[in-house]
């Protein structure tokens, strides 16, 4: 199984410290608020969160109908999209109509996932991101490193550096100073669009609301300051109830930042301008087909577990496939593409189940995993693989001859990493420690002699 | 008299038996009737955990008939523990043997203080040791405060904590060989970790993650020293 090669990544001490000091900073102030004595509530909360988004897609069909009703009530429309190619091929449509040349947009990983700002460019329109770390990598011709935080690997250095060359500011060695340069250059956009393009956090039934989370204010403007209003949302963001916002929103900001609420939260029903809502299957449905892997649907894109994965803390979000990074993507992204598209993406954890323990919907990123192996397994197995664990389990079945086995096997094992004998999965392991000194007797024999 | 089956497991069977007789000394200490069944081999984990389902199966099928009638089964691993106690239902769901099993399946820290409700076995250890949450043990088992507690009562010994406790060494099964990379370098980050404590000894309730440390401490030139919770718990 061809692996990706993460030397590069694993190498730049710069980039290393840059990952590790912003995901223990968010991972510290998530624990510190989730505690038992800051919220004595937090498991029965994502307990509850969990049953309802489990009820929700349960019941999906039901949901999106309602939702439907209720925004178009609302003098809003919803655009079914079942791919990445309609919802853009939509919204560059309706820009076109109504001779819209500038798009403001705030952070959205859904239009990430449809490629959406290259269709706008290709057609013509010039689709401004306005979040900070969006704005930067935008201008740097990057993708998002982090679900929440998308610039996580760039230093205050590397931001003055950007900005220097793209909008020919002065260097500055302040985040102030630095928001500030950005600030001027985006408010003219703001003013200059004729759409914003927004994702959702929340899609509410029974209101007909959508609801965003954010910190910085662009994606109120965003939804606001334009005259058309496009929100573009996985079918899988709804939840029934405006009140069951009780319970994702004090999960959502925590799990995320550590913030108790984000800056801004804003709940968006009454339409004064045009509002779309364009609702994206891309995938969706096939998860949702799969009762044992639907859960992967329940996520509410906080990041916690890219934080908290020592995977991810190694090897940042450009060795991942697919816009989606860390635990989340690694179920994520081979159920949309196929096991085929990554192979080895599922295997790339050591299992340690942070994911999972840190998840505010309680997905069951491990087992998932694991589940995701097996499926790989059956679907294309590596024969000599395969052929060693049969041998393996026969070995394993027989205790006399495993016995004989093991201990002939650990003896004639090379030590010396740069022994000629040192091969495949031992040179891996030699590659990086020592092995231990094989033992002149293993417990059974020690044992014996012990009983005696 | 409490009747204890080991089930050392295919690991400190072959490459640490150390941590196997020092188990044995401790339960038999603690006045346990120990027994080892020398049909054993292995829990079929890195089978499972490589997504060879109908391998894995055969191995726990095996292991299921090996320790038939066992009364409590006492486990040198988090991790190979929790394959059975945790895991096994998934291979042979609906099977009434891994259902009878279930309750009978301990690992060693947890059988000493939730089983036989001891919290100092009467070791004397001396020196400064920190404690590595392996990662089964605590997020499936929940095994955290119990290992400590041992470690406390132990006459001499110092136990100081290291920042972060409850991150992956790195080992993970067969992601240590096919990601040696990754998995290097969070055993480094670790080290650093335990480096940070000052102590000399790293203590587990899991061989693997230790067979991992020290295998990076050795490779970095440290002087800083492994060792299974039994083994500090046998000493004297």
């Amino acid at each position: 199984m061809k692996t990706p090669d993460v030397t590069a990544t694993l190498g730049d001490g710069k980039l290393q410290l840059a990952i590790y000091s912003a995901t223990a900073r968010l991972a510290d102030r998530r624990r510190e608020v989730v505690s038992l004595e800051a919220m004595p509530d937090y498991q029965q909360l994502r307990q509850h969160a969990h049953d309802i988004k489990k009820h929700t897609l349960d019941h999906l069909d039901y949901y999106l109908e309602q939702l439907e009703r209720n925004i178009e009530a609302r003098g809003g429309k919803v655009i079914w999209a079942k791919d990445g190619a309609e919802a853009c091929a939509f919204i560059q449509k309706l820009a076109r109509e109504r001779g819209v040349k500038v798009i403001v947009k705030s952070k959205s990983m859904t239009t990430e996932e449809i490629h959406l700002n290259e269709h706008l460019e290709a057609g013509g329109i010039e689709a401004v991101e306005t979040d900070l770390g969006e704005y930067i990598l935008q201008l740097s011709g990057e993708k998002p490193f982090h679900i929440i935080a998308p610039a996580l690997h760039k230093t205050i250095g590397d931001v003055s550096n950007i900005f220097e060359r793209h909008l020919h500011s002065q260097p500055e060695t302040s985040p102030e100073a630095l928001t500030k340069i950005a600030r001027i250059a985006l408010r003219e956009k703001f003013l200059e669009a004729g759409m914003g393009i927004t994702g959702a956090n929340f899609l509410v039934a029974d209101s007909g609301a959508i609801v965003l989370v954010e910190n910085e204010g662009n994606a109120r403007l965003s939804s606001t300051a334009p005259k058309i209003h496009v929100a573009v949302s996985g079918i899988e963001k709804i939840i029934p109830r405006a009140q069951d916002l009780a319970v994702f929103l004090k999960l959502l900001a925590r799990s995320a930042t550590g913030q108790p609420l984000s800056v801004y939260t804003s709940f968006l029903a009454a339409v004064p301008g045009e509002f779309y809502l364009v609702l994206l299957d891309n995938g969706r449905t096939r998860l949702l087909a799969d009762e044992s892997k639907r859960q992967s649907l329940y996520c509410i894109r906080c990041g916690a577990c890219l934080n908290n994965c020592p995977v991810y803390r190694k090897i940042g979000g450009y060795n991942y496939p697919w816009v989606y990074s860390g635990p989340i993507g690694k179920i994520l992204t081979p159920q949309f593409m196929g096991i085929e598209h990554d192979p080895w993406l599922p295997f790339a954890s050591s299992l340690c189940g942070a994911c999972g323990e840190v998840c505010p919907v309680k997905i069951e990123i491990p087992r998932i995993l694991l589940e995701l192996r097996s499926n790989k397994v059956s679907s294309s197995p590596d024969n000599v693989e395969l052929w060693s664990f049969k041998v393996w389990a026969w070995v394993m079945k027989h205790p006399k001859i495993y016995a004989k086995l093991a201990s002939a096997a650990l003896a004639a094992a090379p030590t010396d990493k740069d022994s000629f004998f040192a091969v495949g999965p031992l040179k891996n392991w030699l590659s990086q420690r020592d092995l231990p000194v094989p033992p002149a007797k293993s417990f059974r024999e020690l044992w014996k002699k012990r009983s005696k | 008299m409490v009747r204890v089956s080991l089930f050392v497991t295919c690991v400190v069977d072959q490459v640490f038996p150390n941590v196997g007789i020092a188990m044995a000394d401790v339960l038999g200490r603690a006045g346990c009737e120990v027994e080892f069944r020398e049909a054993q081999t292995c829990c079929g984990q890195p089978a499972f955990n490589s997504g060879y389902r109908d391998e894995a199966r055969t191995v726990a099928e095996h292991f299921l008939k090996t320790f038939e009638g066992a009364e409590n089964i006492v486990v040198a691993s988090g991790s190979c523990c929790s394959m059975i106690s945790h895991h096994f239902a998934e291979l042979l769901p609906g099977d009434h043997r891994v259902h009878d099993l279930e309750p009978r399946v301990w690992e060693f820290s947890q059988f000493l203080t939730n089983v036989l409700k001891v919290e100092d076995v009467g070791a004397t250890f001396e020196g400064l040791v920190t404690y590595h949450d392996s990662c089964h043990a605590l997020r499936e088992l929940k095994i955290k405060d119990g290992p400590r507690k041992l470690l406390q009562n132990v006459r001499g010994l110092r136990l100081v904590e290291m920042e972060p406790a409850e991150e992956c060494c790195g080992f993970g099964g067969t992601f240590s060989v096919k990601f040696p990379e990754i998995s290097g370098g969070m055993a480094r980050t670790k080290i650093e970790a335990i480096e940070r404590t000052g102590a000399a000894t790293v203590v587990s309730v899991d061989s693997s993650c230790l067979m991992q440390l020290q295998g990076a401490l050795s490779r970095s030139g440290s002087k800083i020293g492994t060792m299974h919770l039994a083994e500090v718990l046998a000493s004297k």
